[in-house]
């Protein structure tokens, strides 16, 4: 594997095999010294032009703790602001000696774009409304360490709130699907992409007539930075309808658990502390983000060298 | 090796291991993932079965993340590292079923720091077949078994046998 751009370019055998690396990790990361020697002598750089706290952290903890070499690019007090182009600032790093760009992005297909211009193995981190890879394959982790199932077959995944402007949602779709589960979408009509007929799943408009039927309920941001018009009257009736609260919670049948990527809008998408919920496996999330982030900077980079990149770029 | 001389074998290099370390007292045995893995578990037994009232721990490490030839071989799903006891003022036994460039006990040596650091670590194998490319010797050996470098070298519990190498 060269990049990890999109769910559907790693396939369900790809995705399989880094969920199954990520035990590897899961088991570096318990040591006294959780660091390996893996990828030593690899630069992994981050080039981030949106705002993360988890994704980037987690990205330069995988990556320092396979001894690679973390660079961080921040838009904010680079030559960006003099006016150098995207394709610049990349080709510039690459010149650099650098094995993996690690990207987000507000706009579509940039991951794509930035593979044309490098040698180096390109992550996507975030790209726009439309793709979160290490997202899906974080989420896919932990519903297999919290149920001890390696498929999902026979489980009904849930996903509430905001699908159209969701690249999360997006790549999780595919993912669950590919180990099998039954995807339900739930939005009212506004936050739902214009036509879902070609995804693998269910919509439903009322949240309280799924729960019952509901073994993994997986709640998403409501994104009002992406919010140029109004998709919802206001935030009290979006909550009123789509907002987990204790009663909603206790619709949900004894055995379901309850995710969410973060950030959370607490008092919009979530009216009750999730903390307080035993059968919540956000922190699990959290915490399977640095393994599974080491699984794919390792699956990218263990092998090839740098030298013969820089040696290509040379050429 | 027959399968009778295996078991001998394992026999006499836990009484070797006893005699050595003066009893049973903060031994552990690790065997290297895989082929070194039923190995340390039958060692570890014959200890338990020699001393009874002693209980030495058995993990197994998975090398693969630090290899010196990372990469090139792939990370074996079902071999994950297993060490569920405190390393630390231990006499480690490294095992693994058969010694040849050393380079896996090498990187089992690396591996074995990130555990914490035993008092002392000493390596058992089944079958030493020579060819080595770094200043590694073991301890504790089943059989020395000449080799040339075209030979495979399968060494389980049913026995050790040498074949040809097929062609890749």
């Amino acid at each position: 594997m060269k990049h990890l751009r999109s769910i559907d370019e790693l396939g369900r055998d790809g995705l399989v095999r880094l969920l199954d690396l990520t035990n590897h990790m899961v088991e570096v990361n318990r040591r006294p010294v959780p660091k390996v020697p893996a990828l030593r002598g690899r630069t992994v750089v981050s080039l981030f032009f949106e705002d993360s706290t988890r994704t980037r952290l987690s990205f330069e903890t995988a990556a320092k703790r396979l001894s690679a070499d973390t660079m961080t690019f921040s838009v904010s007090t680079s030559s960006v602001n003099k006016g150098e182009s995207l394709r610049d600032t990349v080709e510039t790093i690459t010149d650099m000696g650098v094995d993996a760009f690690v990207v987000r992005h507000k706009s579509t297909g940039i991951p794509w774009q930035i593979s044309n211009w490098t040698n180096a193995s390109v992550v996507n981190a975030g790209d726009g409304w439309h793709q979160h890879p290490t997202q899906a394959l974080v989420d896919c982790f932990t519903v297999r360490e919290a149920l001890g199932k390696e498929r999902f077959d026979g489980l009904t995944i849930t996903i509430v709130g905001d699908i159209k402007h969701s690249r999360v949602a997006r790549s999780n779709v595919t993912a669950f699907n590919m180990l099998g589960a039954k995807v339900v979408l739930v939005a009212p009509p506004t936050l739902l992409p214009p036509d879902v007929s070609h995804w693998p799943v269910e919509v439903s408009y009322k949240l309280d007539d799924v729960l019952e039927s509901t073994d993994i309920l997986y709640m998403l941001r409501l994104q009002s930075e992406r919010m140029s018009q109004g998709h919802v009257p206001n935030l009290r009736e979006y909550a009123e309808s789509y907002g987990l609260d204790a009663a909603r919670v206790a619709k949900l049948p004894p055995h379901a658990v309850i995710m969410h990527p973060g950030p959370m809008n607490r008092g919009v998408e979530m009216l009750i502390d999730p903390s307080s919920l035993p059968n919540s496996l956000i922190h699990r999330q959290v915490a399977n983000g640095v393994s599974v982030r080491m699984a794919v900077l390792f699956d990218l980079l263990a092998g090839e060298s740098s030298a013969a990149n820089l040696a290509q770029v040379a050429s | 090796m027959s399968a009778d001389d295996v078991r001998r074998a394992i026999t006499r290099i836990a009484h070797e291991i006893l005699e050595r370390g003066q009893g049973s007292e903060r031994l552990a045995i690790v065997g290297l993932q895989r082929g070194g893995a039923w190995l340390a578990d039958a060692i570890g037994a014959a200890i338990n079965n020699i001393e009874p009232q002693s209980k030495v721990p058995v993990g197994y490490i998975d090398v693969s993340m630090h290899r010196d030839d990372i990469g090139l071989r792939p990370v074996v799903p079902g071999a994950i590292s297993s060490i569920n006891f405190a390393v630390d003022d231990t006499t480690v036994v490294l095992v693994d079923d058969v010694l040849y460039t050393g380079r896996t006990v090498r990187a089992a040596l690396e591996g074995i720091n990130t555990y914490g650091r035993p008092r002392a670590v000493q390596l058992a194998v089944l079958v030493d077949r020579g060819h080595r490319e770094l200043p590694i010797r073991p301890d504790y050996v089943g059989k020395n078994l000449p080799t040339s470098l075209d030979d495979d070298v399968k060494a389980t519990a049913e026995g050790v046998v040498i074949t040809a190498k097929v062609a890749r």
